[in-house]
Parts: C-alpha cells; sequence; structure tokens
C-alpha cells in the first residue's frame, strides 16, 4: 500500500501561512484543532508574518504555553525566537457580545437596558451558537480594527462541525424580531390565526416557567428595537470576509473512520456554502514501519508466540495494521476535497502542550522534520 | 464487584468525558456487558449522531427504541435497545404535555422553541434529564446508560437542574428539576463513568471535571474508564535481532531495523500512557476500567464483544464496595 503522505521538503501549508489573511481551523471535537492553530499562527511569526491566534477555550496547559491567563478581549503579545510577531488571545464570548451591543445601541441607554436585561445575558452567556457567533465577530473586529498580516482562529467544540457555520445565521435570525412581532402582533386581520398559536404557545410557556421570563424576553426585543439592521449589516460583511480570497479554511481531523466521515461532510457543507477547504491537516497519525502486510506478521507472531521475537512481530503487525487503515482513510479524505493538500502528522512519542513541543509539532506540520 | 450489581445498584450510568476519548464506543460496551449478564439495557444518546447503530448493522436512531441486540435465552443474554434523546425533542414532549396543542412550523422558524430556551436556560437539559427519570421508574429497563456530552457542556447539563431550581421557584418545571435533582444526588439510582485516554490533556480535563462534579452536584462517581492503552509487550525490550538469534530464527532483511523502530515507537508510547495512569490514580481516588487500545482505526461489532469482555473482567476485579456512600 502507497504512502498517504509523502513527505516534502516544503509543506503545502507553508504557502497558505505566506499569503492567507485569514486561516480558519474547523473540525469535530479532539481532533487538536487549537493545538493546530496555535502551531499555524507560530508558524507565520517563525517567518516574519505578524499573527494572531483566537483560541477558544484552550487545554489550560496550551493557554499557558501562550501565555494566557484567562479570557482576553484583546490580544496579547507572545515573546520568541522568530522575526514576526505572534499574539493570543482567548475568546471572551460575553465580552464581545457587550461590546457589539454597545457598538449597535442608538444611544448609551439603549445599550444599558440590553445589557441590563436578563434575557439578554442568558443569550450572551450561555444560547447555543453565541461561542460561534462571537468567534466570527472576534475575527471580523481583529481584521478591521487591528493590525495583523494573518489571523488564525480556532472554532468552538461543537458537537456537530456545522454548527460554526450555520450559528451567527441562526442567531442573526432570531434578535431579527420576527419571534417579537407575532407574539406582539394584532389580533385581528390576516395575521390572527398566527398570532393565535403564539399566544397559545406564550400561555404554555409562561404557565411552565413562570410569566415574568416571558416578560424579559419580550422587554429584551422591545429595547433591541432598531438594532437588528446593524447586526444584520454585521452578519453580511462577516460572510463577505469567510468568503474572501485570502481566506482559507483548514479542515483538521483524526484519522478515525468516525471523524473522517465527518470531515467529508464538513468539506461538502463549506463547498455548498461556497467556502473552500484550501488544505487538511491529519493530526495523530501512526507512523509507518515499513511495507510488510500485518497479516503476515501476524501469523509470524503465532509461530513464535510466548518469545520476545513473537511480540515483535505482534507490534509490527499491530501498527502496520492501524498505519493501513489510516492511510485508507486518508485516501477517501483527500478523494472528497481534491484541491486541498493533505497533510499528515505523526502521533508523536511526546505530549505537546509546551511552546517546545509547539514549536516541534510546527516542524512535521511543515515538513522540516525526519518522516517518524 | 458483581457486574451485574455495578450496572444495576445505580440504574442510571451516565457516560461522560472530553471529545474523542470514546464515549460512544464505552456506551455501547457498558450496554452490551450489561446484556452478557442476562439485563435489559437502553443506550440513550443524547447528542443525536452515534455512531452506534452502524456497529449493530443499523442505519439510524431515532426518538423510538430501536433494538441492536435482541435477548438471546439460551446464552442467558439480555436485550439491548438504544434511542435518541435531543433537547428539542424533550421540549417539544414537555410542552404538548403541558397544553401545548402543537408548534406551528411559523412559530418553530421563527425561534419560538430557542426563546423558551434561552429564556430559561438549562430548561431543555433539565427535561431531557426528566425524560431520563421518567424511563427509570418506568421500568421498561434494567440498566439506562446515558452517551453523555463532551466534559465541559457534561458539567452544565448535570447542573442544570440545580440552576433551574434556583431560578424557577413555583410551577410544573420546578418539580422536575427537583425530580432531576433526586435522581442526580440519589447514589442508588445515578452514577457517572468518566471516560479518558492515557494522555496529558484529557486526564486533566477528568480530574477537574470529577472534582467538580461531586462538589458542585454531589454525584456519584464511578470508575474511571481508561480507554486505548497499548497492551503490553514485555519481549519488546529485547532487541529483535537477539531475540531471533535467541530461537534460532531467521529474519529478512530489514525486517530488524523495522522491528526496533516499532517496538521503540510502542515502548515510548507506552511508557507515556503508564505514567498517565499512575497520575490520574495519585490525582483522583477512584476505581480504573482499563481498555485496549484496538490498532484499528474503525471498530467492529467483533471488538465491541471484546471491550464488553474486557469490562466485565474488569469490573468483576473491582473491589467490592457498598452502594449509597454508607461504609459497608
Amino acid at each position: 500500500m502507497k504512502r498517504a503522505t509523502s513527505p516534502k521538503s516544503v509543506s503545502p501549508l507553508s504557502q497558505l501561512v505566506s499569503e492567507s489573511g485569514v486561516i480558519v481551523c474547523c473540525g469535530s471535537g479532539g481532533v487538536g484543532k487549537t493545538t493546530t492553530a496555535a502551531v499555524i499562527a507560530i508558524e507565520a511569526a517563525r517567518t516574519g508574518r505578524r499573527a494572531v491566534v483566537v483560541t477558544i477555550d484552550p487545554a489550560k496547559r496550551l493557554a499557558d504555553a501562550l501565555g494566557l491567563a484567562g479570557l482576553t478581549n484583546t490580544p496579547s503579545k507572545i515573546d520568541g525566537d522568530w522575526p514576526g510577531e505572534l499574539s493570543a488571545l482567548m475568546l471572551d464570548t460575553e465580552g464581545t457580545f457587550d461590546g457589539l451591543v454597545a457598538k449597535y445601541a442608538g444611544s448609551e441607554e439603549q445599550a444599558e437596558k440590553i445589557l441590563a436585561n436578563r434575557f439578554y445575558r442568558n443569550i450572551a452567556g450561555a444560547m447555543s451558537g453565541t461561542q460561534e457567533y462571537m468567534a466570527t465577530e472576534k475575527l471580523y473586529e481583529l481584521s478591521t480594527e487591528a493590525d495583523f498580516d494573518l489571523i488564525v482562529v480556532d472554532t468552538p467544540p461543537t458537537r456537530n462541525a456545522l454548527d460554526f457555520l450555520e450559528a451567527p445565521g441562526r442567531l442573526a435570525r432570531f434578535l431579527d424580531h420576527r419571534l417579537y412581532r407575532l407574539i406582539t402582533a394584532p389580533t385581528r386581520g390576516l395575521v390572527k390565526a398566527v398570532n393565535l398559536a403564539a399566544q397559545t404557545f406564550l400561555r404554555t410557556v409562561a404557565k411552565v416557567v413562570g410569566g415574568e421570563v416571558i416578560a424579559d424576553a419580550i422587554a429584551f426585543f422591545a429595547a433591541f428595537e432598531g438594532m437588528e439592521e446593524g447586526f444584520k449589516l454585521r452578519a453580511r460583511l462577516v460572510e463577505r470576509l469567510l468568503a474572501a480570497d485570502d481566506t482559507a479554511f483548514v479542515l483538521v481531523a483524526s484519522p478515525k473512520g468516525d471523524t473522517v466521515a465527518e470531515a467529508k461532510f464538513f468539506a461538502r457543507k463549506l463547498a455548498d456554502s461556497s467556502l473552500i477547504v484550501k488544505a487538511v491537516v491529519v493530526n495523530r497519525m501512526h507512523p509507518h514501519f515499513g511495507d510488510g502486510s500485518p497479516l503476515a506478521d501476524r501469523k509470524r507472531a503465532e509461530t513464535f508466540a510466548g518469545t520476545a521475537l513473537g511480540d515483535h512481530y505482534t507490534a509490527l503487525a499491530d501498527l502496520r495494521q492501524i498505519a493501513q487503515e489510516e492511510a485508507a482513510h486518508l485516501e477517501h479524505l483527500t478523494g472528497s476535497v481534491p484541491n486541498a493538500p493533505l497533510v499528515g502528522v505523526p502521533l508523536l512519542p511526546f505530549e505537546v502542550h509546551d511552546m517546545a513541543s509547539l514549536l516541534a509539532l510546527g516542524d512535521h506540520l511543515f515538513g522540516r522534520a525526519a518522516p517518524a | 464487584m458483581d457486574p451485574a450489581q455495578f450496572l444495576t445498584a445505580p440504574r442510571v450510568t451516565i457516560v461522560a468525558g472530553k471529545g474523542g476519548v470514546g464515549k460512544t464506543t464505552v456506551s455501547a460496551a457498558l450496554g452490551l456487558a450489561a446484556s452478557r449478564c442476562g439485563l435489559r439495557a437502553l443506550i440513550i444518546d443524547v447528542e443525536g449522531k452515534s455512531g452506534l447503530p452502524v456497529l449493530f448493522g443499523r442505519s439510524q436512531l431515532e426518538y423510538d427504541e430501536l433494538v441492536l441486540v435482541p435477548a438471546d435465552p439460551d446464552k442467558g443474554w439480555g436485550e439491548l435497545r438504544a434511542r435518541t434523546l435531543s433537547a428539542d425533542a424533550a421540549l417539544v414532549e414537555y410542552l404538548r404535555e403541558h397544553g401545548m396543542q402543537r408548534i406551528s412550523a411559523r412559530l418553530a422558524s421563527s425561534g419560538a422553541l430557542d426563546m423558551v430556551a434561552t429564556a430559561t436556560p438549562g430548561i431543555k437539559d433539565v427535561l431531557v434529564l426528566g425524560k431520563v427519570k421518567q424511563i427509570e421508574r418506568s421500568g421498561v429497563a434494567d440498566v439506562i446508560i446515558l452517551d453523555g456530552h463532551a466534559a465541559g457542556h457534561a458539567i452544565t447539563f448535570l447542573k442544570s437542574a440545580a440552576g433551574l431550581l434556583d431560578a424557577v421557584r413555583v410551577g410544573p418545571i420546578q418539580t422536575q428539576a427537583r425530580e432531576v435533582q433526586d435522581l442526580l444526588t440519589d447514589a442508588s439510582r445515578c452514577q457517572v463513568v468518566l471516560v479518558t485516554l492515557p494522555e496529558e490533556t484529557p486526564v486533566n480535563e477528568l480530574v477537574e471535571t470529577a472534582f467538580s462534579l461531586e462538589d458542585d452536584i454531589g454525584i456519584k462517581l464511578g470508575p474511571v474508564v481508561v480507554n486505548g492503552l497499548y497492551p503490553i509487550l514485555d519481549g519488546l525490550k529485547i532487541d529483535p535481532q537477539a531475540a531471533a538469534d535467541e530461537i534460532g530464527a531467521s529474519l529478512r532483511p530489514g525486517e530488524a531495523d523495522q522491528m526496533r523502530a516499532a517496538a521503540g515507537f510502542r515502548l515510548a508510547r507506552t511508557e507515556l500512557q503508564i505514567g498517565q495512569v499512575a497520575r490520574l490514580g495519585r490525582e483522583l481516588p477512584l476505581g480504573q476500567l482499563h481498555l485496549p487500545f484496538l490498532f484499528n482505526s474503525d471498530l467492529r461489532r467483533t471488538d465491541l464483544d471484546l471491550l464488553a469482555d474486557t469490562l466485565l473482567e474488569a469490573i468483576a476485579d473491582l473491589p467490592a464496595v457498598d452502594i449509597g456512600g454508607a461504609p459497608s
């Protein structure tokens, strides 16, 4: 079986790092998105660019490695031995949302009213999709208001990778007053039937969770009146940024069957939105130990069972078997994202959680390391 | 301890862990293990995208229960079933039971359900758990396994009832939240099994989650499952050439080098894993159930059978503990 990735002197990712203005790392949970995003930003700094990485809920040791003590709304610079610049921030969803409200409120009173509303606090703090929405918002803000050559964005660990794309739109629609108009519409005329349904719904909800909850929601929508246009405009600008030529989506996956299937699905959905996956990174690939057949190794392991040589054949059979299966998955993945180069990153014999190991991972991602 | 007792003494087992650690695999293996004990087991998937049914030759789970493995009286196996229990479905069902005729498409698409969920954070989670409680009480299954959320969300999910009790002081939803809280804090009815890989970050997150669940919710923690351990091969410490010479076997050209490289890799990973397992043991005084790495990138039904058997043995090896927290 052919190896899925052949070591090259220059990784196809290098070109993306030097040419892109925005790189979005997406994929399902647990595949190493945050680490990959950090390594890409570090690489940009190493090649002389001014880069920032927006992380979402990084593991503590990774956050430490990036000098991130807590949520930050502004990028903080990380010192390092590179010609460029590296900054990082940990997305503060609520703070970002508050900033957006302040920006689009017609007056300070309006902003204050919204910020103090309990329903709004729930939206900013806990509503599903808010984190995704604010990640794209932060991306847009950095691209327009800060002076970076490259912005690398990590995406939230959603159960479905698609949420990152769909959540902003869903939330924007939610804020768009359609519901408010329905529940406060007059009880006559054409809208009457719809309105009756809405009233029944509200009565049920009020009975179940209490009337004040509904009152909060209605107060929020009333206070939000007039701001939805600003939010809609902003959403369109974010969409345009995501579809820009120098924005690159990098799909991150692991070589397991289920995450590869999800990666393929995600690539297809991105394509439906006219967004193009420009590279695929597959983390944690088992290394390749020669081209022998795992079945033959397994037979020899049985022949020599109970001896040290038997153990060696078992180890060879195990590792060759999984390497072959992973390579086969990668071939499928390559087929479904035909124009995106695929970079396999080996499962390393060390854990990646400090700057030294991030740099070492970078050597693998960018083709400088000897093949494992 | 007796596996059947482990699985039924608290009837509800919630499986949680960081993304990618194998929650669904562990849930399925636990379900199969219960079936092997002659118990009727039900796996509930709360995220609705489980790869579970495929392993049993079915295409997709639904809100209605699906039989994954029929009962086999000859072998003494119980029936294994599975279903989804999504948050939206639980909310709609609940509103229907409380006077809502139906939710019109227009109302739903305008975000009415989102509004309810946003106005009452935690309501969906409480309703999902409320449904679990109802299933527990109905006695339709001896063992209920909840294929749960990723670790961070697991905490929010399990804290939802306590949060809602603070926010909503009257009405049916308050009753619901109290009943859910009763279930979660009753060690004879419910336990959490946390899953991790033997690696730095997942172990850290597991330890953090465990303390949070115990301190903030008071939920009973069962043993932790460490998934994906490389089986130990002692012979790898001997150089392959020497190993071959010792028994007069001859290696093919280049094979000794390949074996040396493979052994070096496997020993290094194994050493990391052993270190993490030991650290987990030091930082978290809970029993551990170890599952092997399978060297397949796709799980097969036969792998699940193997994992179920491994779990049964590992559970049997756990020290017998009393149920309910009182010293035995």
